[in-house]
């Protein structure tokens, strides 16, 4: 039982949150100031890295810190806990968040800048922050809303017809998902009488498996909505590529994720006894995302739809690492997250550049690109090889823990997601050097613009940091080992919150 | 008691689920509404019901006298109807801007994002 206040430098895992709201309050007061907007919204997101780091850091060196708002200590007080995979989460969020706004600097239209779109960055970087770093299941649902409402804000910023379309079909479905969270919440406090993370694990154990299943299941279709799982990711394609690219980038690779790291919480962590039942479920579903995502991508003429594919066949690997439960697997599934939040806000930012040049958004109609910008080209197909996992670059790690996590329970369902994984690397790669060559071999017809250098700044020092982490995976896997450990034997995160397990 | 909740509940999200398979999008955002109330309604019942008892501790104690409501559901309520609410008025606004910009309100003619009729995509290079 905690019965001291919390000590200062503890603090620093609720300032991103903190940081991130105060931010976005300020830029609102600030509006007018139209010119200042990006520098205070970068200034903001670099105390928020900074802050992340040193939490990062701490949760390494010492395991999963956590701290209770007021005097209502736990399991009643909402908590803040940070483990490992929330940290590692948080920081890579909000460094994409960081190199977005770099970006927007020399892309986005004065009457956005005016219109609030640094405040609304910042509201979804207070919004997914909390969602990583929260302790407590009902406070993750409130930082769903704040990330979802501020989404909102951001795909309907320009207001033409395209986004309110792409806005109707996002907003109706991610409602009716967070509608489906809210009430496995309520299930649970009914079945548990609990929603503090920590306390749920022990109240879990010691509940009857069969409620705990269904709301389990419940869980598992709220947050596949959010993540864009294979039956239902319908809403993805249909709205991640009619925002400019910036936005496109921020959704793509944090608001999914957020998805895929609550199934992961949710799943290995507080109900897995559930997760066992579900097992054969979660694998199917995994392996036909695993499947489907790239094979879309392969018949997909729009490039940012084509990318949207490829994001949902790597929530299939996320997904894939689940099931069996086993400690290479989860922390497979991990630093995959950690690797798809800087490869597809990479992607997207490139893909913003490529549609700048070209001036069009169908790879039908572009090509001759490789003459004309051969640093875009480049940057480009390194992403591509990252993200279907090639050897040298990022993507190679997570598949590789993935594939041992398989082969260490060598069954009828390991084989199949094993087989599944191998096959979705070989069709990214074909939807991915398929839409590169489009774009950058073929000869080209139209006439080609230049760009400013601030978003080519901004797509190289993410590209940069995939392949620094892609030829440095050593800090990234023992992160991720650690973070796997913490989610299969939970006593740590317990005793961090102050429960006894 | 519980038991003629939960047929409510149930009730409640049959008919939002109704409107919801609707194509018209003011129908749909009916079916977001009562879906929302069925919900508030199931943590309602799932806190447990009880008969008017506040959870008002008495001056000077440190517990109360005997068993009051759980006032925990009815935070998680109200926290839910202000989101629930914020969210709806977004929905409303949305749907009226897409009303007037693509003059649809059936769902089957939002097809600018995801175009009908695409030609193949180019089989070489």
């Amino acid at each position: 039982m905690i019965a001291h206040t919390t000590p200062l430098a503890d603090w620093v895992i609720i300032l991103p949150v903190v940081l991130a709201l105060l931010g976005a309050a300020v830029l609102l007061m600030l509006r007018r100031l139209v010119r200042a907007q990006v520098w205070v919204c970068a200034g903001v997101l670099l105390l928020i890295l900074f802050c992340d780091g040193i939490l990062a850091q701490r949760v390494l060196d010492s395991g999963p810190l956590s701290m209770t708002m007021g005097r209502w200590l736990p399991p009643f007080g909402i908590s803040f806990t940070a483990d490992m995979m929330g940290a590692g989460f948080a920081l890579a969020a909000a460094f994409v968040a960081l190199a977005v706004v770099l970006y927007l600097h020399g892309d986005a239209p004065e009457s956005a800048q005016r219109d609030g779109l640094y405040p609304l960055i910042l509201l979804l970087v207070a919004g997914v922050s909390g969602a990583f770093l929260t302790g407590d299941l009902f406070n993750l649902y409130v930082w769903f809303e704040v990330m979802l409402i501020a989404s909102f804000g951001l795909i309907v910023l320009a207001g033409n017809p395209l986004q309110l379309d792409g806005a109707v079909k996002y907003a109706v479905l991610n409602v009716l998902a967070t509608a489906l969270f809210l009430a496995a919440l309520g299930l649970l406090y009914g079945l548990l009488g609990t929603l503090n993370m920590a306390d749920i694990i022990g109240a879990a154990a010691k509940s009857d498996p069969a409620p705990l299943t269904a709301i389990a299941a419940l869980l598992a279709l709220a947050f596949g909505m959010k993540a864009a799982i294979f039956p239902v990711n319908a809403w993805l394609p249909a709205s991640y590529h009619t925002p400019p690219a910036a936005v496109s980038a921020l959704m793509g690779s944090l608001l999914t994720k957020v998805g895929a790291y609550a199934f992961i919480r949710t799943l290995t962590m507080l109900l897995p006894t559930a997760r066992d039942i579900l097992a054969p479920t979660i694998a199917v579903i995994a392996i036909v995302t695993m499947i489907v995502g790239p094979l879309a991508a392969i018949a997909e003429t729009n490039l940012r739809r084509a990318i949207g594919f490829l994001l949902i066949g790597g929530i299939g690997i996320v997904v894939s690492g689940i099931p069996k439960g086993h400690m290479f697997a989860i922390s497979g599934a991990e630093i995959y997250v950690f690797h798809a939040i800087l490869t597809l806000a990479a992607l997207y930012l490139v893909a913003g550049l490529i549609e700048r040049v070209t001036g069009a958004t169908d790879t039908r109609e572009m090509g001759g690109l490789y003459a004309a910008n051969s640093l875009i080209s480049c940057l480009f197909l390194v992403l591509i090889l990252a993200i279907s996992g090639v050897p040298p670059f990022l993507g190679f790690w997570p598949k590789l823990l993935l594939l041992q996590g398989f082969l260490e329970q060598p069954d009828i369902w390991s084989w199949l997601l094993l087989f599944a994984l191998l096959i979705n690397a070989l069709l990214t790669l074909i939807a991915g050097t398929r839409l590169w060559s489009h774009i950058f071999w073929r000869p080209g017809t139209r006439a080609l613009s230049s760009i400013a250098p601030q978003p080519i700044g901004a797509a190289v020092l993410l590209t940069g940091i995939i392949v620094i982490f892609g030829l440095w995976p050593g800090l990234l896997l023992k992160a991720g080992i650690i973070g796997a450990s913490d989610l299969l034997d939970p006593t740590r995160y317990i005793a961090a919150v102050g429960l006894s397990p | 008691m519980e038991a003629v909740f939960a047929l409510l509940v149930g009730l409640f999200l049959a008919a939002a689920v109704y409107l919801m398979l609707s194509r018209a999008l003011v129908r749909i955002l009916l079916g977001v509404v009562v879906l929302g109330n069925a919900i508030n309604l199931l943590i309602f019942t799932a806190g447990r019901l009880t008969r008017a008892t506040p959870p008002i501790v008495p001056p000077g104690q440190k517990i109360a006298d005997a068993a009051v409501a759980n006032p925990l559901p009815q935070a998680l309520i109200l926290t839910a109807i202000v989101i629930g609410f914020a969210m709806f008025a977004f929905l409303i606004v949305l749907a009226f801007r897409a009303y007037q910009s693509l003059d649809a309100d059936d769902t089957d003619h939002m097809r600018l994002a995801e175009p009908e009729d695409q030609p193949h995509p180019p089989l070489e290079y």
